[in-house]
């Protein structure tokens, strides 16, 4: 009979190191969301369908519903939350709000730490670029196509400033 | 979730003593894309998930000139995507690993769950097959490896035996004048379950006019991935024609026995079965000789 | 993406294809601020209903029936509740006796005893996933794990899952107390047909004698889901003094309140609605099914917050999807290309209650068409499946689809451009549509000259014919205007706080606090808007029926009128002048020698006169209906049967575009959605009634690599019935792009695709099929 007790696990959260309790069959995304308060992270499905959930994994773009929780233990982490460090916007969030991107929005934290992992690997995607990577996160409001464009206008902007390290989405 | 218990185990010897101490009632669990899914499903019941990634030789992707690469089971679908060494030596097993299930399910998916998951539509088994793939697995019984066509025995269902475990992969070096390719059709672009994949190699004459040898496989036709041996084998010593490839195509789908499901039909199934060999088969050649074949409407190789 | 664009700008008509007008200028209006909400939205931060937490926080899962057709012999609840952690447990024994009378929901309606038997099952069960218990717990696996505790003993009967097992003669009898409705009448023997009703004008007899071209076919359409992103959830309170408060992601916080008092039969005033933020409707999140049990469980776990979050395959084996359809179309026409008379059959699934969108897809059937004789025949008719819920202009894909198809197929016959045949026959002001009823100022031509007039449409296309084909459909929806209430207040900085009740689903708190600030004469970023719960204003229908930036709009317009009205009744007074002398122009106040900015008004009235806070209850009648004409590119594989849509135009009215990028977004919205209805959308069940594909790796929607950018065309022909000449917008663009696909592949392929959804196995079959006929005819 497995053991129901929980146990610690001490991970990297957007910055920060967080220590936090789990059973093993809790998932990275049950744990973000009840235990930690990190709402920004959505279940649009459960099983890695629609991308609601994505989180950054050892910069690695993963779908935390498909992630226990113990196996984070050392890892780093960055949510949807730690997106815009100190709070100010990036220009990828802007961009999204400029183009109108978002309708009912339940999408949109995944699609921007998706195509924030997108732009850190190619900066200049092409339109097929940024569809391929996107097929992994479901909109049914936008039907993508402002979405697609929000991506590009920043990848366009981003490499007529060749700005600085900071400044990245 | 039912309750379970989580294990991570640091080498092969001790993944394989737990393994076999706990029976089907522990599962290993390398990037849990399937094995997680089907345990909130309720479709998988185990009391202890055993963690396999902290083995080093599970997570190693390295190329040897004479033994050629080796892929460990744990090895996620996006690093096998951005390797200079697949890409420079093996850059077919792309086609499997930047399609299978989204990006960011690449971001986990390993090809050895992919394998032992066993459906008989895993997008990277008829590749992998393709290239002539040996598993090397490791047990209470020591280690064994087996041609990965004879690891499959229904659907779901392997030849490994209690407290065994797939250690990794091993793929020949490609001889000269090799290429390769995986085509999956699906209904969508992207997400969706195989409904026939094809995966097929050549090696050419040094001119690029013969086939000197071929492997052909299916998956999505079968209780499991189906290699076909006589596809491939009308192919030895006979000139590269729209002829041959169609005679190579007709011999896979004739050896296809597809059931009819949700996601497709036997008719469709079988259909698709000879057209997408055909497809895989002119990527093969093209890349075995260096070349694009661009069709009138800009498309390559004629795929839509 | 700010300014004069001409490939962004709309375009402007009268109405009834009488060419463009100047219009007025807005300063606020036709602008694209960034909506105010946005900022929460791209940061992770806005709380959607399942982000709710509370200290004490219960969590309830649902036990579903495993049978899509059953009686419940008895229900034994007894080892869920002695599981430690369960706090409650709730069966439909809970549920009080709801009334037998209908209730309008707002975007359809049901009979009050159904809705709830709906929420838990009452000794039969009629669709796999039926509700038939609750379970409360301290955590979401504990709850899951005291379901499988629960015993139900069932005693399973045969399913009846398609529209002709459920009206042969022998039929079993799904709903022992249904009679039918014929034609307002009500029958007396025992029948899964709810309702049949029919709409006639002239004489279609005589009509088809006329006619030189009669095309009749079959069509049929497969069950598909509205496909929000979020699932249903719901979290209740019910406190020790009786108050409950619910916490939910809904379309219509009033309405759930409605719902969920008649279900419970408790007082509506013990009950607040919030509304959380909403990941996507499109009609769906209207009809409770959690709420009642989250408050059912609250009071019975002794007074604790209770959350109820729908998994994927909950949602859509349990919440309404839309109906499968089945529909003979038949039209006939003269030689020069006028459409003489049309007859109808239209057979919609209801689901497991009565209720389908029969009627409105007969309405949108044949409404962008002035046709002298019609008959339609509607039925209602239920089967073994979840009981059908609004999407996105409910009923009308389906009709479009057949009658858009037929449209095509006429005109081609009769060697006529699709566009032109549209134009010849297409409806105006005062024409009438099947119901009799006539047209209001429409916009119809307007749509189909602006796809005439389009690039893409003018655009050679390489390959047409071989494999490649171009597909024109139009199609129609008649909007709604319900009842909005909204409050604003004047704060002393010169900024105004405007609280409304329309949950914002897809940009609207921007647009209404655009039509506000027009209204007012200030700029849209003084105005700061929140949406309210069910305490604080008066009833405000659903956000739905494209009623929202109409509506709310107007009271959004009456307010700012209010609005100015007091601040220069608090003036005069201040200033010892009558009202009439005060002048409010671009944002000053003045009357002889007095003046005044705004904002330093909103500090003198704070600092000398009484507070300003205006209210608008308004319940908006002279809504306009919207007409769309779309075009869309695809290459056929025929060697798979796989579509790719190669380029995709789509015009709509929308009267008068308030914030263009949301408008231009609800128009791509409703094509992307109709894209997946069309080509890859469909419920499976097996023989015994089980739904096969209840997740999102098989119940295929389009993904980004599935669509290409989709270009709009925004037309205006204002509705007179509103200040600004809003139309509603967030329905008409998902009625023809079924049509428009299948028109298509005709053009490509020369096949005629009369089954839904279009995916790559039925297309590779009519393409084999075709092949096949082919090379038995002489050469």
């Amino acid at each position: 009979m497995p053991e129901r007790k929980k146990r610690m696990i001490t991970t990297t959260i957007n910055g920060e190191e967080i220590t936090f309790l789990c059973e093993p069959r809790q998932t990275l995304l049950e744990v973000l969301r009840d235990e930690l308060g990190l709402t920004g992270s959505k279940e649009g499905c459960g099983n890695g369908n629609c991308g609601a959930c994505n989180v950054l994994l050892d910069g690695v773009l993963v779908n935390a519903c498909l992630v226990l929780a113990p196996e984070v233990e050392g890892r780093e982490l960055v949510t949807i939350e730690g997106i815009a460090p100190g709070g100010e916007l990036t220009l990828l969030q802007q961009k999204f709000l400029e183009h109108a991107a978002l309708q009912c929005g339940i999408c949109t934290p995944g699609f921007i730490v998706a195509a924030k992992a997108l732009l850190d690997e190619n900066p200049s995607p092409t339109e097929h670029d940024v569809r391929l990577w996107l097929a992994g996160n479901l909109c049914r409001c936008t039907g993508y196509d402002k979405i697609v464009r929000a991506v590009l206008d920043t990848a366009a902007a981003l490499q007529a400033a060749q700005t600085t390290p900071t400044e990245v989405a | 979730m039912r309750a379970v218990d989580y294990v991570p185990v640091r080498s092969v010897e001790e993944a394989v003593a737990v393994l076999a101490e706990h029976g089907d009632r522990a599962a290993p669990l390398a990037g849990g894309t399937d094995l997680i899914a089907q345990l909130k499903e309720g479709h998988r019941s185990i009391d202890l998930i055993v963690d396999v990634k902290p083995i080093p030789e599970l997570m190693e992707l390295s190329y040897d000139p004479a033994a050629g690469l080796w892929i460990g089971g744990a090895v996620p679908c996006h690093r096998i995507s951005r390797s200079q060494v697949v890409r420079r030596h093996y850059p077919a097993l792309l086609d499997s690993t930047t399609l299978i299930g989204g990006i960011q399910i690449q971001g986990r998916a390993s090809l050895g769950g992919n394998v032992c998951n066993a459906s008989p539509a895993a997008d990277s088994v008829p590749n992998l097959i393709a290239h002539s793939a040996t598993c090397h697995v490791a047990g209470p019984q020591g280690t064994r490896t087996i041609p990965l066509e004879a690891f499959f025995v229904g659907p779901g269902q392997t030849v490994l035996r209690p407290g065994e475990f797939l250690v990794g992969f091993r793929l020949p070096v490609p001889p000269a004048h090799f290429g390769a390719a995986y085509l999956r059709f699906i209904p969508r672009n992207e997400m969706d379950i195989a409904v026939v994949g094809a995966g097929a190699s050549v090696v050419l004459s040094p001119d690029g006019q013969t086939v000197q040898a071929a492997r052909i496989a299916l998956g999505a036709v079968a209780p499991t991935p189906l290699y076909v041996p006589e596809a491939g084998q009308a192919l030895v010593g006979q000139p590269v024609t729209e002829e041959s490839i169609a005679r190579a195509a007709q011999i896979a789908r004739d050896a296809a026995r597809p059931i009819t499901d949700m996601r497709g039909t036997v008719a469709q199934r079988k259909h698709l079965a000879g057209v997408l060999t055909a497809r895989a088969l002119r990527i093969a050649i093209d890349r075995a000789r260096g070349t694009k074949t661009v069709d009138s409407l800009g498309r390559l190789n004629g795929h839509a | 993406m700010m300014g004069a664009n001409p490939k962004l700008d709309p375009i402007r008509g009268e109405g009834s294809g009488n060419g463009s007008r100047p219009q007025p200028s807005y300063k606020v209006i036709g602008t694209r601020p960034i909506r105010p909400d946005g900022v929460d939205k791209v940061t992770g931060r806005a709380l959607y209903g399942a982000d709710v937490r509370f200290p004490d926080l219960l969590h309830g899962k649902v036990l579903r029936s495993p049978h899509a057709r059953a009686r419940i012999r008895s229900i034994d609840t007894s080892q869920a509740e002695a599981l430690p952690g369960v706090k409650a447990v709730v069966t439909g024994a809970d549920l009080p006796t709801a009334e037998d009378r209908f209730e309008d929901l707002g975007e359809g309606g049901i009979n009050l005893r159904y809705l709830s038997e709906n929420v838990l099952a009452h000794g039969r069960v009629l669709y796999h996933g039926h509700p038939v218990a609750a379970v409360a717990a301290v955590s979401p696996h504990i709850a899951e794990e005291a379901l499988s505790l629960i015993q139900v003993d069932y005693e399973v009967l045969p399913p009846v899952m398609t529209l002709e097992e459920a009206m042969a003669e022998d039929a079993p009898i799904l709903l022992e107390e249904l009679r039918t409705d014929e034609m307002g009448e009500r029958g007396n023997r025992p029948t899964n047909v709810a309702a049949h009703f029919r709409y006639e004008l002239g004489n279609v007899e005589e009509g088809f004698a006329q006619a030189d071209l009669v095309v009749e076919r079959e069509f049929r359409t497969q069950t598909v889901h509205q496909g929000y992103i979020e699932p249903q959830m719901a979290t209740a309170l019910y406190d020790q003094d009786g108050q409950i408060t619910i916490w939910t992601s809904t379309q219509g916080s009033f309405s759930v309140r409605s719902q969920v008092a008649e279900i419970l039969q408790i007082p509506v005033s013990r009950i607040r609605v919030v509304p959380m933020e909403i990941g996507g409707g499109f009609g769906g999140k209207i009809t409770v099914y959690l709420e009642p049990v989250a408050v059912l469980l609250s009071r019975k776990a002794g007074y604790r917050p209770v959350k109820l979050v729908m998994s994927r395959a909950e949602v859509l084996m349990a919440t309404g999807p839309t109906s499968g359809s089945r529909i003979r179309m038949k039209m006939g026409a003269t030689r020069d290309g006028r459409i003489v008379a049309a007859e109808a059959e239209l057979v919609y699934e209801a689901g497991a209650f009565p209720g389908s969108p029969v009627g409105s897809g007969a309405v949108v059937l044949l409404a962008p068409y002035n046709i002298p004789n019609v008959r339609i025949d509607g039925y209602d008719v239920v089967v073994n499946r979840p009981r059908a819920s609004a999407y996105r202009a409910p009923g009308g894909t389906n009709a479009a689809f057949a009658s858009e198809s037929v449209v095509d197929e006429l005109a081609r016959k009769l060697g006529l451009d699709p566009l032109e045949f549209r134009l010849k026959n297409g409806a105006k002001e005062g024409d009438r549509m099947a119901n009799g009823l006539p047209h209001p100022k429409i916009g119809y031509l307007e749509t189909v000259e602006a796809i005439r007039n389009s690039e893409h449409y003018n655009a050679p296309l390489e390959g047409r014919g071989r494999g490649r084909g171009r597909g024109v459909a139009s199609g129609y929806w008649g909007n709604w205007g319900g009842k909005s209430s909204a409050t604003a207040v004047l704060n002393a900085d010169g900024t105004v706080t405007l609280n409304e009740a329309s949950t914002d689903i897809g940009g609207t708190r921007a647009s209404i606090a655009m039509q506000f600030a027009e209204s007012l004469g200030i700029p849209y970023e003084k105005v700061k808007i929140r949406v309210v719960d069910t305490d604080c204003v008066s009833y405000n229908d659903v956000t739905g029926g494209s009623r929202t930036t109409f509506g709310t709009g107007l009271a959004a317009y009456e307010l700012g009128q209010k609005m100015k009205a007091a601040m220069i009744q608090r003036l005069a007074d201040i200033w010892g002048v009558s009202p009439e002398e005060v002048v409010y122009e671009e944002m000053v106040f003045s009357a002889g020698e007095n003046r005044v900015t705004f904002d330093e008004a909103a500090k003198l009235i704070e600092r000398r006169s009484t507070p300003v806070m205006v209210e608008a209850e308004v319940y908006g009648k002279k809504y306009g209906p919207a007409f769309s004409t779309q075009c869309v590119d695809v290459e056929v594989d025929v060697e798979t049967g796989k579509v790719t849509i190669l380029r995709y135009t789509i015009a709509q009215d929308a009267g008068k575009a308030i914030h263009p990028a949301y408008v231009e977004g609800q128009m791509q919205g409703g094509v992307a959605q109709g894209v997946g209805w069309a080509l890859n959308e469909e419920y499976v069940y097996d023989r015994e009634g089980h739904l096969l594909n209840a997740s999102l790796l098989d119940y295929r929607m389009p993904t980004a690599l599935d669509l290409p950018m989709i270009e709009t065309l925004i037309v205006e022909v204002p509705n007179p019935g509103h200040p600004y000449g809003v139309r509603g917008v967030g329905e008409v663009n998902i009625v023809p792009p079924a049509a428009a696909l299948a028109n298509a592949i005709y053009d490509a392929i020369g096949v005629r695709m009369t089954e839904l959804p279009m995916n790559p196995a039925r297309l590779l079959e009519a393409i084999l099929a075709k092949q096949a006929q082919e090379s038995t005819q002489p050469a």
